[in-house]
């Protein structure tokens, strides 16, 4: 089995995120890092290998974007995967979710993997959209908010989380697998990962390389458009509930938690 | 004629970072960084929620070691043997991010690696190396190192402990005093007076005639096993023998390593102590402000970090000089002189500013405040080190 893992450099949690009113991105200055997210993703392939009901030949990270997130891969790379692919050229900034999808699919369809993982969201955009685009290019079934996966008979049964319970899904590969973050817990690369992870193969692919079609790619090619950007509205403060009568209190915290469906 | 340019707009509308006030963090390699961060994140969330209790307890769970091991960093600086070979920086860097979480963490780093490994590594046979480097390198096995006894500390050529010949084995006998990591280690370095001078040898833990005795009643290192290595007519084979080390030579070039990696190591708690006085100054209000806002207490953050950016480019400076070859012994006591030195004046003054919750362990600081006092004294106290200084600085030995 080959396992690709799509990852992202985003920008460090600790970063204040600051939108760039110039050209209604993100601005990327400041430290960045491997998306969080994605790491559960890479975890969950290392599980898989590691858990022996299949045989993995090799995990790949794969990820789009410019020169700096090759930090993104080497850090993928330390944390277990075998390799990794680099689609970056400057035709793809400002690409969507969309154009983004297309542009990872192409790459995927040259590895062609027997099945894709990723993390639920980046910690940026955090659209959670990125899997089902890419598996619809791919034609293959997704999933999404994945906390459990096994495999079985080739095939993958998932829970998979939803908004009451779980769901679980048996799915044929290849499939597209959108990990939640309460699947694993990553590990910590060791010491000796980190230093070996740029000595681990690193194919750096430009759009051309894997047939992406320009017009499809970048802003110019993405369906959508940011016409404006504007700070989120305030939050609505809390309730507070003051504590008189610990019953009575104990009574408003449940039916406040059952009208919001939160007690099972 | 001289024209002031204007700062680029990113560096008028980015205050400098309060947690890394002169952008140090510039100064480290991808890799560099890579490993501090996974450092960090490790202390973080698996030992620091932990810390407060073991201190309580005066306790330090064996199970650190193994987790320790597989995270890498013990003998990470050395080469060969199943040790990662990092650079003197990214040791250094480790050093500061178990400080930060205790002292008593960094001390079973900087004995493991630094004193028993190094030793082996550097003075012991290729059998020796074989059999014990990369057990230790995995936390597998832990190791000591035993040097000081009671009546010989900061003058080890005074040691009392004996190696004498029995046909081609060696009998020890002595007795050895305040050491990291003593009752559980898997194998001591012990340094003995033998006809020849001073000679370095491994005693494996159960080997007849040595035992151990914990030190208990310590308000400092809480979180760190500190005991004493009892050795009765202990017989080792001839292989027992480090063969490289003759001589103070031998001991004293594994505390140089040390002491490099506490000049890192006193930086992570001074960091420590300073970033939970800001967070208190911050949130803390009395007079219907937040303390920060006053004048003393600005003044006391700002010593603070003046304190713990000098020290941490300090160490940095030296780091760069360990990895390009050129680092000496002398250096290294400035480091370990001024670097403890400012840690405990960081710790002291931000107790002040915690006030009265200051001296609990609900927040970090008394801890790393007592802490420091065993760091400002072990290997090699802040007097010897001036004394180090001073002979560098007229040739003229003061305490020889």
């Amino acid at each position: 089995m080959k396992i690709c893992v799509l990852v992202k450099e985003v920008p460090d949690a600790a970063v204040e995120k600051r939108m760039d009113p110039s050209t209604k991105r993100l601005d990327r200055s400041g430290e960045k890092n491997l998306n969080p997210f994605d790491t559960h993703a890479i975890e969950a392939a290392m599980q898989i290998k590691e858990g022996g009901a299949v045989d993995v030949d090799e995990i790949v990270a794969v990820t789009m974007g410019p020169e700096s997130a090759v930090r993104a891969l080497h850090k993928a790379v330390s944390l277990g995967a075998d390799r990794s692919v680099h689609l970056t050229d400057p035709a793809l900034a400002g690409s969507d979710v969309c154009a983004t999808g297309y542009a990872l699919a192409q790459v995927l369809k040259a590895e062609s993997p027997d099945l894709v993982l990723l993390g639920q969201q980046s910690d940026d955009g955090e659209c959670y959209t990125v899997g089902a685009v890419v598996a619809d290019h791919l034609q293959m079934p997704s999933l999404t908010q994945v906390i459990k996966i096994d495999v079985q008979d080739g095939k993958l049964r998932c829970e998979r989380q939803a908004e009451y319970g779980y769901d679980t899904v048996e799915v044929e590969l290849p499939a597209v697998i959108s990990v939640g973050d309460a699947i694993n817990e990553p590990r910590y690369p060791s010491l000796k990962a980190i230093m070996g992870a740029k000595k681990k193969p690193l194919d750096t692919k430009s759009a051309a390389d894997v047939g992406i079609d320009p017009s499809r790619v970048g802003e110019q090619g993405s369906r959508t458009a940011v016409l404006a950007i504007n700070p989120p509205p305030a939050k609505e403060p809390g309730e507070i509930i003051e504590d008189e009568d610990t019953d009575e209190t104990v009574q408003k915290i449940v039916s406040w938690l059952e009208e919001r469906k939160l007690l099972a | 004629m001289t024209t002031t340019e204007q700062p680029p707009a990113d560096a008028r509308s980015h205050a400098p970072d309060p947690r890394d006030f002169l952008a140090l963090d510039s100064l480290l390699t991808d890799e560099e960084r890579m490993i501090r961060d996974n450092v960090r994140r490790f202390v973080r969330e698996q030992l620091l929620p932990q810390v407060p209790e073991w201190f309580e307890a005066g306790v330090l769970p064996r199970e650190v070691a193994s987790q320790l091991g597989a995270l890498g960093v013990l003998g990470m600086h050395l080469k060969g043997y199943g040790c990662a070979g990092a650079s003197a920086v990214a040791y250094g860097l480790a050093c500061l991010e178990l400080e930060a979480g205790d002292s008593g963490l960094r001390s079973l780093v900087s004995v493991q690696g630094s004193l028993a490994m190094f030793a082996i590594w550097r003075w012991g046979s290729e059998e020796q190396k074989q059999e014990w480097l990369p057990p230790l390198a995995r936390g597998e096995a832990v190791g000591c190192f035993g040097l000081t006894e009671p009546d010989a500390g900061s003058d080890p050529g005074s040691m009392r402990t004996r190696a004498r010949r029995d046909g081609s084995d060696w009998i020890l006998s002595g007795q050895k005093m305040w050491i990291t990591n003593g009752s559980t280690a898997d194998v001591a370095v012990v340094w003995a007076r033998a006809d020849d001078g001073i000679r370095g040898f491994l005693v494996p833990r159960g080997t007849p005639g040595f035992t151990t005795q914990d030190i208990h009643r310590k308000l400092s290192l809480r979180a760190s096993v500190t005991s004493e290595l009892l050795l009765d007519d202990v017989r080792l084979p001839a292989e027992a023998m480090l063969p490289e080390a003759r001589g103070l030579r031998g001991p004293l070039s594994c505390l140089s390593e040390a002491r490099y990696g506490i000049v890192w190591g006193a930086m992570g708690a001074a960091r420590s102590c300073y970033e939970a006085a800001l967070e208190y100054s911050t949130t803390r209000e009395q007079f219907g402000r937040p303390i920060g806002g006053f004048q003393l207490t600005q003044k006391k953050l700002a010593d603070m970090v003046v304190e713990v950016g000098r020290g941490t480019l300090l160490a940095h400076h030296l780091g760069r000089l360990k990895d390009e070859g050129r680092l000496t012994p002398e250096q290294v006591s400035f480091g370990k002189l001024a670097n403890v030195d400012a840690a405990l004046r960081v710790a002291r003054s931000a107790r002040t500013v915690l006030g009265a919750n200051g001296v609990t362990l609900e927040y970090p600081v008394i801890r790393h405040e007592n802490n420091l006092e065993s760091v400002l004294t072990y290997e090699g106290t802040a007097e010897v080190h001036s004394l180090v200084l001073g002979q560098a600085l007229t040739g003229i030995s003061a305490y020889r």
